[in-house]
């Protein structure tokens, strides 16, 4: 034996089998993760792969078939729903695995576990936002019902039933980069997935934003920039609907004008400034006196940030007493969106403020006593642990009053809340509900009655919920479980030294505007204000104009309707806003005051036929001069402004001055001339020359191109993201498609006897970015494509369109 | 010839562990291998290395030919190594220089 040498050598092996199985040396382990037989190679499927296989779970009572169509959307057959919901977990498990676990994990506020620090913010606030609070209430309620108790058994032992499966090479791409192992799965991650959703659709307020603007601005200057209600809005609920006296009345606190409405102390000026909340969800549905065939048409494109593997996943559920198909959240049992053999219903976000603020006066920095009712209360306390990747675990104390969580306090400013004051928020997720029960039953429903007891569970997020029937029924209802404000109330932050400012009552079921077989033929949102100002209660402000104004006026003039007209309607790139602005530029710009160049641009624009379409350059010269003369009318009054605080929205300035010429904000304070509309919107245009002339040099002056819509990866990797799509539409076309943003699940079905529906999703079935069907949907979606939905019957198993099928038995 | 027998055996048994062992194994079989044959450290080192060499890359090639090389393009730009040709090379070489240098301390095992 050669000593010297076996030990040299010897050393240098084990060297490079660490180097290369940890990231001690390495960024990435590469032996480990480059390994043939474990690593990433075998996540790489085969083009002829077979999705056929046979599998055996003790847990089933029965026998499932599952027929994989050439889209891989499965069609699941079972005798019971226990064995539906635990191949439904099952199929959303072995297909979306990843995405599952780091939704609920974020939502959880459990993101640093995975990515390390640079989560600990987003943790720190959904820990103090109360959401596994949240979440852990709403279970109870799940759990309380016995059928949404056994699918969410049920399912929860199918996808545990797929994670006991995993072997080193069969896991999951991105667990294999990142470098961990996936968890049991329980109901209380369902339960997280639901609230992930309340977090995302109602989580969204302005408080802290509107309370600065209030404080900075004059109340004249106030109610000018922030409207609380505009005079194009054509709400849900049509104008000139009546509505009853309301059942509930509310008491104003007596201190509201000095304490609330005119009380001017909080100001945060060293924060970030907020961006605009993103939406552009639509739905409709028109009855048959308007179609072809004479039955009803549903239609619903939601609108979420664009994200790979998608959060949508196709699948026809059927028992014996169940038949329905649709798109479904893996994380979560049944249908979401989508149609049975009855009907169809589909949903765009309510929006509504249902999250509010209130200013908490402790004892001292102790936080064990708070002032409330004339007395000192007894804080309770959550403590948080927060596992950091790579780093000390970190540990937040949490207090809750009677509102709610101490979200922001001067440990937590989150960005927008004073560094030295204490906020509870109160959020009305954090009440009970059990809103999968909404789908469980609507998935089952046949009529407008089990329509309206499915959707009376949908408490929060409040969506706006189109329902449509083979009876022939249409209806539309602003659902969710709304508190009943007084005028203002919530839209600032609120003294939380006694009840008199807390919400005082839940707006009852009755008194929720909604629509059922209107005379006009259809209903409609687009996440505009529900109803107008004769509503007794306060809606609040700020809601989106003109996609609204758009649908209404397309589905006024549409008759003889056929799926196809819907699809060119939901992909429709017009641009109502441009209609209403255009003319205002045009008329009022100095030609005379521009150069040659400048009036080459200008003949775009003049060109223009307000279409957002892909190879518009009209629609670039139009957003880029609109958002620049945005900028000067408000730039100078907002120079001195705190950060944290709002801008105008688009329409306000547009209602501003098609109201009033001599719009007050036109006038530049700091000269001491008087400007016109004419000089800002000549100085606006000769301002956006210099970018538009580059847009033009580098190529990039088709509207596609300026826009960019991109799908990411959720760990927003490049390579496994889709950038550069072919698409148009835009924030105001009912195509609101933005950069990262847009229409998640387009959907049409026509209620005709044998259903016609169609769909697609900007994604693709398999959550694998080594499949071919990761995001085989992109391209279609972005060209306006539908895939026909096939609603499979017993008796097709030998369909063409059947490729793969998968048995499960006990 | 003890160098094709080594290289056969090396890559045989390579594949065999790696359906159920952890993908450093291959340094166990590449060091019992030639600890068992004898040749000089030379070509025990290049046998080990050979062996595995041609066994991942052929693995990572046909896997990812199957594929129509759509992972390996993804994996290839997340890694930074450009293109899917090099991404097995590399895939080929981690796994060789691992095997090579546990065949060159099995060679040491024997008395000389």
């Amino acid at each position: 034996m050669r000593i010297l040498p076996l030990i040299i050598s010897s050393i240098v092996t084990t060297g490079l089998v660490v180097a290369l199985n940890t990231k001690l040396l390495l960024p990435a382990p590469l032996g480990k993760l480059l390994s043939p037989q474990q690593g990433v190679w075998q996540n790489a499927e085969s083009s002829q792969a077979s999705f056929s296989e046979d599998f055996k779970f003790p847990q089933l009572t029965g026998k499932v078939q599952v027929y994989l169509d050439d889209r891989l959307v499965p069609h699941v057959f079972a005798e019971t729903d226990k064995d539906l919901y635990f191949v439904q977990g099952f199929l959303h498990a072995k297909f979306r695995l990843w995405q599952m676990e780091l939704q609920t994990h974020a939502a959880a506020g459990r993101a640093s576990e995975i990515v390390g620090k640079i989560a600990l913010k987003h943790d720190r606030e959904f820990r103090r936002l109360g959401m596994v609070y949240a979440a852990e209430s709403s279970l109870k309620e799940m759990e309380k019902d016995p059928q949404t108790k056994l699918a969410c058994d049920a399912y929860t032992e199918g996808v545990n039933s797929y994670i006991a499966s995993l072997t080193e090479s069969s896991l999951p791409l991105e667990y294999k980069l990142i470098g961990y192992k996936p968890e049991k799965w329980s109901n209380l991650k369902s339960a997280l997935f639901l609230k992930n959703m309340s977090e995302n659709l109602a989580g969204h307020d302005n408080d802290f934003e509107m309370t600065n603007a209030k404080n900075y601005f004059s109340q004249e200057d106030f109610s000018k920039l922030y409207p609380s209600y505009q005079d194009s809005l054509d709400p849900i609920i049509p104008k000139g609907t009546i509505y009853g006296k309301p059942s509930i009345e509310l008491k104003v606190p007596t201190d509201v004008d000095s304490i609330y409405l005119n009380k001017t102390d909080l100001a945060v000026t060293t924060q970030e400034e907020k961006p605009d909340r993103n939406n552009g969800s639509n739905n409709w549905a028109v009855s048959g006196a308007k179609t072809k065939s004479g039955s009803p048409i549903l239609c619903n494109d939601p609108h979420l940030g664009l994200n790979l593997p998608s959060l949508w996943y196709e699948m026809q559920l059927h028992t014996p007493q169940l038949n329905v198909y649709g798109a479904t959240f893996p994380g979560a049992p049944s249908v979401i969106i989508g149609f049975n053999d009855s009907c169809a219903w589909g949903v765009t976000n309510g929006g509504r403020d249902v999250r509010d603020y209130y200013e908490i006066k402790f004892k001292d920095k102790s936080k064990r006593e708070y002032w409330y009712e004339s007395a000192w209360r007894k804080t309770e306390f959550k403590y948080e642990t927060i596992f950091i990747k790579d780093s000390a675990n970190y540990m937040d104390t949490v207090a809750y009053t009677v509102f709610g969580p101490v979200m922001y306090d001067p440990s937590f400013s989150g960005g927008r809340a004073s560094n030295s004051r204490y906020f509870s928020v109160r959020w009305k997720a954090h009440d009970k509900s059990n809103e999968l029960k909404t789908f469980m039953q609507l998935n089952r429903a046949h009529n407008y009655e089990d329509y309206l007891s499915a959707i009376s569970n949908m408490k929060t997020p409040g969506q706006n919920f189109a329902f449509a029937n083979k009876a022939g029924d249409i209806a539309l209802r602003t659902q969710g479980e709304w508190p009943a404000k007084w005028k203002g109330q919530g839209d600032f932050i609120m003294p939380g030294t006694d009840s008199s400012y807390q919400w005082q009552a839940m707006i009852p079921f009755e008194e929720t505007p909604f629509q059922y077989n209107p005379t006009r033929n259809f209903v409609s949102s687009a996440n505009q204000d529900p109803a107008d100002s004769s509503y007794p209660y306060y809606l609040g402000r700020g809601y989106p104009l003109y996609r609204g104004i758009i649908i209404n006026r397309r589905l006024q003039d549409m008759n003889d309707i056929t799926p196809k007209d819907m699809m060119a309607l939901q992909t429709d790139n017009y641009n109502v806003f441009a209609e209403m602005a255009t003319p205002l530029l045009l008329n009022n710009i100095n030609e005379g005051a521009l150069s040659a160049n400048e009036i080459k641009i200008l003949r775009l624009l003049k060109a223009w036929d307000y279409n957002n379409a892909p190879y518009s350059k009209g629609a670039t010269v139009f957003d880029v001069v609109w958002s620049n003369f945005s900028k000067l009318v408000y730039d100078d009054e907002f120079k001195n402004a705190p950060l944290v605080i709002l801008r105008p929205l688009e329409s306000t300035l547009l209602q501003g001055i098609l109201s009033d010429s001599a719009y007050k904000f036109l006038d530049n304070i700091t000269t001491p001339a008087i400007e016109t509309l004419a000089d800002n919107v000549t100085i606006a245009f000769k301002n956006s020359i210099e970018k538009l002339e580059k847009v033009q040099k580098e190529g990039t002056l088709e509207w596609l191109k300026f826009k960019d819509t991109r799908v990411n990866h959720l760990t927003k990797l490049e390579p496994l993201s889709r950038l550069h799509l072919s698409i148009g539409g835009g924030t105001h076309s009912i195509n609101a498609t933005k950069p990262n943003h847009g229409p998640s699940w387009r959907m049409i079905v026509s209620l005709t006897s044998k259903t016609e529906a169609y769909g697609v999703y900007p994604g693709g079935q398999n959550g694998n970015p080594g499949s071919r069907f990761y995001d085989n949907f992109i391209d279609h979606w972005a060209a306006g494509s539908y895939y026909p939905l096939w609603m499979m019957a017993a008796g097709e198993e030998t369909n063409a369109r059947v490729q793969w099928k998968m048995s499960f038995t006990n | 010839m003890k160098f094709i027998v080594s290289v056969l055996i090396i890559a045989l048994l390579s594949l065999a562990v790696g359906l159920f062992f952890p993908w450093w194994t291959i340094a166990i079989v590449a060091f019992i291998v030639t600890s068992l044959i004898p040749q000089n450290s030379l070509r025990s080192f290049l046998s080990g290395f050979t062996a595995v060499f041609l066994l991942w890359g052929a693995l990572a090639w046909l896997i990812s030919s199957n594929n129509d090389h759509l992972m390996a393009s993804k994996v290839a730009l997340i890694l930074k190594m450009g293109n899917p040709t090099i991404l097995i090379l590399a895939t080929a070489l981690i796994g060789a220089l691992v095997a090579g240098f546990a065949a060159l301390a099995g060679s040491f095992v024997r008395k000389k």
